[in-house]
């Protein structure tokens, strides 16, 4: 196994642009009140007691994309308790199509906690897909150390996340669906059901639905690619994607599978509106993770087994965001040391290094980080401040 | 000059909705409906009055309008009954509507709302066309610009 790590392409030179973060600065931003960071492009380690502000930092960074960042915490909770000015980031960004700035923070004018404002350059920007245009992301956090084994729902939730790292209309279309659905389930609730807003809300269910269905189906194909080209020490996985559409997509064309979907969504209104659920469709899917050499489901797989199959799982992300987006995303691996052995975490960290990504570690020990200090900037994290080391 | 809030009140009485379309203005029918220059064949159909006015700003539409006032809900508790589509069906019994632009915005409820309107009007004669896509998903019409909104009129087509 070990052979396989040395035998690693080189890491990454000059060829390929970056993106990095190289300056960070936090204001009133949960523990942090005003920070400021200059940071290079090779990987952070930062460590730091519990409590300390690491999740925190890394926090902030996730939040350079569209979305609600790693703890898809509510806005109001990113503000400083003892400060009651606005909260705020702001990243100077280079990437390879040029610098950049970038900000975002709760709204100072009409100090609306519960929306976000984005600038970037200065200028204000509607909405936060524009992030995506110039970020990519993907972060690892403890809370998705069980998602493999937690159900269709989590894993189901973790493929839509991935798929919105490429595509950011993904977001929107799972928002679209989800809101016909709650809304054909209000109506068969209340009943007598109106058959022609029905019909209306289905069609909307049917061709959503299976967009959603057709970009899982792209998003899996990619994984299965960026799982055959690693030589990396994690287990492969096999994946495979359990659904109505998603199946149906496999052998139809796109406008056929919205005809059954629809047809099964008419057929099956009594057997919902009894049972106030929606029995067929997308938000019923699953990803089925089987850890290749075991031939095992990742649910049956051991705490340590399951971790490295996820962490197998984003870095093939990792690396087709990379060659997709033709630069590497920001990495954030959060307490990232825990479950994993030597050979596993020597195998990361080489990875990590060859990808050219701006990774972003934590753990509170130094010790397993060890093998990458000499290629990283490590800092301590101690009541909201950072110290380089 | 009066006092601002005299003059505010007045305002309020001033304005007053259309009884054909929907529309606020100082006159019922409003300006548009009683304007003998606008093309009486086609009826674009709008949620709010904001709407309307996106359009009028883009000299896009020459025809007249249908204000919708809201757009289907079930969680928001807005039914069908709630909403001008019975006034709708009236005025195309008259007959000289040859067509009817769905121009509802691109959200969900938008989108059901038309699909649901499409099928009302089903029976009647009239064609029914809709904005063209390229609209951004989610886009509320008042916020597009008026070369988007041109575009969308130009490129509409029939509805499924
Ligand atoms: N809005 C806020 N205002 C002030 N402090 C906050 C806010 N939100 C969280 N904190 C505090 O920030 C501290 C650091 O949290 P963080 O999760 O970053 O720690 P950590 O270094 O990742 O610790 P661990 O090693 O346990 O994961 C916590 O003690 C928490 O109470
Ligand atoms: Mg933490
Ligand atoms: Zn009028």
């Amino acid at each position: 196994m070990l052979n396989v790590v040395r035998s690693l392409a080189p890491v990454a030179g000059d060829t390929r642009g970056q993106l990095v973060v190289g300056q960070i600065s936090l204001t009133n931003f949960r523990n942090y009140h005003d920070v400021r960071l200059n940071i290079a492009a090779t990987p952070v380690v930062l460590t730091g007691a519990n409590g300390s502000g690491k999740t925190n930092l890394l926090e902030a960074i996730s939040l350079l994309v569209p979305g609600r960042g790693l703890r898809r915490a509510a806005l109001r909770e990113l503000q400083n308790q003892k400060s009651s000015e606005p909260w705020a980031i702001a990243v100077d960004l280079s990437t390879p199509y040029g610098a950049l700035h970038i900000g975002t923070g709760s709204d100072p004018e009409t100090g609306d906690g519960d929306r976000r404002i984005v600038h970037i350059d200065g200028k204000n920007v509607r909405g936060q897909n524009a992030l995506a245009e110039h970020m990519a992301m993907a972060w690892i956090t403890p809370d998705m150390d069980r998602v493999l084994a937690e159900g269709p729902s989590a894993r189901r939730k973790l493929l839509d996340r991935l798929v919105y790292g490429f595509d950011p209309a993904h977001n929107g279309r799972v928002h679209r669906y989800e809101k016909a659905l709650r809304e054909r389930l209000r109506i068969l609730r209340e009943g007598p059901a109106d058959a022609a807003w029905l019909k209306a809300l289905e069609d909307e269910m049917a061709q959503t639905g299976v967009a959603i269905a057709a970009a899982r189906r792209h998003m899996v194909q990619q994984l299965r690619t960026g799982i055959a080209t690693t030589t990396s020490a994690f287990p492969r996985a096999d994946l495979e994607l359990k659904g109505l559409a998603e199946e149906a997509l496999e052998n139809q064309p796109a406008l056929l599978v919205e005809d059954s979907l629809r047809e099964a969504l008419a057929r099956t209104r009594g057997d919902d509106a009894q049972s106030g659920t929606c029995v067929c469709g997308p938000h019923r899917s699953d990803l089925v993770v089987i850890h290749r050499l075991k031939q095992c489901p990742a649910d049956l797989c051991s705490t340590g087994e399951q971790k490295a199959l996820l962490i197998a799982l984003m870095l093939a992300h990792v690396r087709i965001l990379t060659s997709i987006r033709q630069m590497p995303p920001i990495f954030l691996l959060d307490d990232i040391a825990a479950h994993l052995d030597d050979i596993r975490r020597a195998s990361l960290f080489e990875e990590l290094r060859t990808l050219g990504t701006q990774a972003w570690l934590t753990g509170t020990d130094t010790e397993p980080f060890a093998s990458l200090l000499p290629h990283a900037q490590h800092g301590v994290v101690e009541f909201g401040q950072v110290i380089w080391l | 000059m009066l006092p601002l809030i005299e003059a505010m009140t007045a305002a309020v009485h001033q304005v007053q909705s259309c009884s054909i379309c929907g529309n606020l203005g100082g006159n019922d029918p409003c300006e548009i409906c009683s304007d003998p220059l606008r093309d009486r064949t086609t009826i674009c159909l709008v949620e709010d009055v904001a709407d309307l006015w996106a359009l009028e700003r883009s000299h896009a539409f020459r025809g007249l309008y249908h204000v919708l006032g809201g757009t289907l809900s079930a969680l928001e508790g807005v039914r069908p009954t709630d909403l001008r589509i019975d006034q709708l069906i009236d005025r195309l019994k008259e007959g000289s509507v040859k067509e009817v632009i769905l121009a509802l915005n691109a959200t969900v409820e938008g989108q059901t709302t038309a699909h649901y309107v499409a099928e009302r009007l089903a029976p009647s004669a009239v064609a029914i066309t809709k904005l063209a896509h390229g609209l951004p998903v989610g886009g509320e019409l008042d916020y597009l610009d008026d070369g988007t909104l041109t575009a969308a009129l130009n490129a509409r087509r029939k509805s499924a």
